[in-house]
């Protein structure tokens, strides 16, 4: 094991340590419930001149996301954070970052969507936004925060897209754990210098971003976005596989808990999975072939690698944290589609508004799983 | 005071073929007349309307300076990120000093832009916001905004049997730039060039934020000949539907006195989105103007 720090802190906090070592030229970001925190913490950092950062406190999401826009268009390192209704009013400029392949890196705190009005987890906010050209990186725990935040700060300036760092509000966010912390210079080396392309700044040499695209232009245009973002997912592993050099932490683009022998699995993503194991440890010990996958990165989706690493599962649960309405929930959907319908699913809806998910209710599936008990409807993972 | 000779003989930063209609006073005179003024390189936000989409028709610009456009709404929030991200990065490495600008119609600056440009102002970054105000939404075909005049007809504010055109007054935003308490605030108007030319000379050497509020008529939205754009802008002036003044540091100037205040209507008879005034049952829309526009006036006048 590599000689590292650890600290005893929270999603937020490992956010917002990630930033003090990457040390970014600008972040604006506006205040939310649960991501506030990790604004609050980095101010704190510049308020002790523990960082070099322009801080841009705005008026609103659409403002920070906005700036973030000047920012990285000018050829600065950007970061920026939100949550929920945030993240909804960011909605439009979210297009414009990516199609102006603008690497910015936002951490997401997951947070039901209004109406009624909730500041608990879920994941209806990121799951609206997954069409919208951004890398999304989905965290189990503090630990994750921090090593994906790293990953996604050389992801998004080596593909020059944006990429999502999404942890579950409160659970992850407020709930202290033991983290572990590279060394300041370790993370300056590993994250290097941003070397913009065409930054706006360069006056000798004057670059018009953000044209209007008629249709002569647009497909094209859009279709080699498409094809830089389906071709990070390598990028991705090669710069995990550098980080994991420095911390001995590998992450691929999903993970398998005792997956390689199961004949039963459920699906799912970020922290519900730590309770998720702690359900298969239990069933194991009786003997029960059990385990699970679980997307890290979710946009681009790994189609293809799913469907091998769930070859030989015989029937598998997918539990969504939101809900589609009038059709399946979307990590259902993207399964459904990498296992061309070759395997019998059944699909869930949980921990809508924070409702929280405890053994119990996984054990339930899995039990459902092993009985072979199958019902069309999604269904709602709650007591009623 | 600058010639016009000199005027030209300035870089040019904005191309000519760049799209705008025949007879467009907002586009090319507010950007070269600006941008001209500028002593050092410039960088341009510019929110959605025609500023944004004419000259820009990819593979296509017409920009000779750097340039971005984001969405209809943020062009305050982008100049400020543009500006923070040269702030920071001026700290690492040799930059020379640039001049920041953002360019917005009406509907950029009194409507949806407004948040983004109070945001802007009240931060106090170190940027010029210039909106180019043409009374209503021009690009996406004449629509009312919170700056149409009362009484105009637009494509949402038509005359009819019962309503006659707009029955509100414009908002007077000029006023809420003051209300920010920034360095400079003016306005202007696309007729008085040198006026204008001396205003963004003037702004460009003040630190901190700066607002210009620019008076250019449009041809298509308010209904006159092509030629007649920087006539109906002068008639504006001397009629004070558009006093020219400037707030320097909570200081009033006005720029130019009419010798002798013009009627309302020498303003709005080239204008068919007055048409309608005009009728002997609409006087008292007229009536009604000329009463505001006075009232104004002297409003104005009580701060010097």
């Amino acid at each position: 094991m590599i000689k590292q720090n650890f600290k005893a802190i929270t999603g937020n906090q490992a956010a917002s340590e990630s930033m003090r070592q990457i040390n970014p030229d600008v972040v604006a970001a506006y205040p939310i419930t649960p991501q506030t925190s990790i604004m609050e913490t980095f101010a704190q950092f510049i308020a002790d001149g523990r960082v070099d950062t322009e801080l841009i406190r705005v008026e609103s999401e659409h403002s920070s996301l906005s700036a973030c826009v000047g920012s990285a268009a000018s050829g600065a390192r950007t970061i920026t954070a939100t949550s929920s209704v945030g993240l909804a009013l960011m909605w439009e400029v979210l297009g414009v970052v990516s199609g102006l392949r603008l690497p910015i890196v936002m951490h997401i705190v997951n947070r039901a969507l209004s109406a009624p009005i909730n500041i608990h987890c879920d994941h209806s906010d990121v799951m609206g936004a997954r069409d919208q050209g951004w890398i999304q990186l989905f965290c189990q725990n503090n630990q994750e925060v921090y090593d994906l935040s790293l990953i996604a700060q050389r992801l998004a300036e080596k593909a020059f897209l944006p990429v999502m760092v999404c942890q579950d509000g409160f659970t992850t966010s407020h709930g202290v754990e033991k983290t572990f912390i590279l060394s300041d210079e370790q993370v300056k080396k590993f994250t290097g210098e941003f070397k913009p392309d065409r930054p706006l700044l360069d006056t000798n040499n004057p670059t018009t971003y953000g044209p209007l695209s008629l249709p002569d232009s647009f497909t094209q245009i859009k279709k080699q976005q498409s094809d830089a973002f389906n071709n990070i997912k390598k990028e991705y592993l090669t710069i995990a596989a550098e980080l994991s050099e420095l911390s001995g932490r590998q992450y691929k683009l999903f993970e398998e808990y005792k997956l390689q022998d199961a004949d039963t699995a459920i699906i799912l993503l970020s922290s519900t999975a730590s309770t998720s194991k702690a359900v298969i440890d239990e069933l194991r010990s009786q003997g029960k072939k059990v385990g699970l996958l679980r997307p890290i990165m979710y946009r681009p989706f790994p189609y293809d690698e799913i469907a091998k690493a769930l070859s030989h599962v015989e029937t598998i649960a997918i539990l969504d944290r939101t809900i589609s309405f009038g059709a399946k929930p979307p990590l259902y959907s993207d399964i459904q589609v990498s296992l061309k319908n070759k395997t019998k699913l059944q699909s869930y809806i949980f921990g809508l508004g924070g409702h929280d998910t405890r053994t119990d209710d996984i054990k339930k599936v899995f039990i459902n799983l092993l009985e072979k008990k199958f019902l069309d409807e999604p269904q709602f993972l709650y007591e009623k | 005071m600058i010639n016009i000779k000199e005027l030209v003989k300035k870089p040019n930063p904005l191309a000519s073929g760049h799209r705008t209609c025949r007879g467009c006073t907002a586009i090319p005179e507010v950007v070269r007349t600006i941008l001209r003024a500028s002593d050092k390189p410039v960088v341009v936000a510019n929110a959605t309307g025609c500023m944004e989409v004419t000259p820009t028709i990819y593979p296509q610009t017409a920009w000779n300076v750097p340039w971005i456009h984001s969405t209809f709404e943020s062009a305050g929030a982008l100049i400020s990120g543009v500006e923070t991200a040269h702030k920071a990065l001026k700290r690492k490495r040799d930059m020379p000093d640039v001049n920041f600008i953002a360019f917005a119609g009406d509907g950029g600056t009194y409507d949806i832009g407004l948040q983004s440009l109070s945001g802007m102002l009240e931060r106090g970054h170190n940027c010029l916001f210039v909106c180019y105000d043409n009374e209503a939404y021009m690009n996406t075909g004449i629509q009312r905004s919170s700056a149409t005049p009362y009484g105009a007809s637009t494509t949402t504010t038509p005359d009819g049997k019962i309503h006659h055109g707009k029955e509100k007054f414009r908002k007077n935003l000029t006023k809420i730039a003051i209300a920010h308490e920034i360095p400079y605030v003016a306005q202007a108007a696309v007729s008085h060039w040198q006026d204008l030319y001396m205003k963004a000379e003037k702004a460009f050497k003040i630190k901190g934020p700066k607002f210009i509020n620019i008076l250019a008529p449009c041809t298509l939205g308010w209904g006159f000949p092509e030629n007649m754009g920087i006539e109906i802008s002068r008639l504006g002036v001397e009629t004070n539907f558009w006093p020219l003044f400037e707030v320097e540091n909570d200081q009033y100037k006005i720029n130019y006195k009419p010798a002798e205040q013009k009627p309302i209507q020498e303003f709005f008879k080239h204008q068919k989105r007055y048409k309608h005034l005009f009728k002997s049952e609409n006087k008292h829309i007229i009536e009604k103007i000329q009463q505001h526009v006075d009232k104004e006036w002297k409003e104005l006048l009580k701060n010097i």
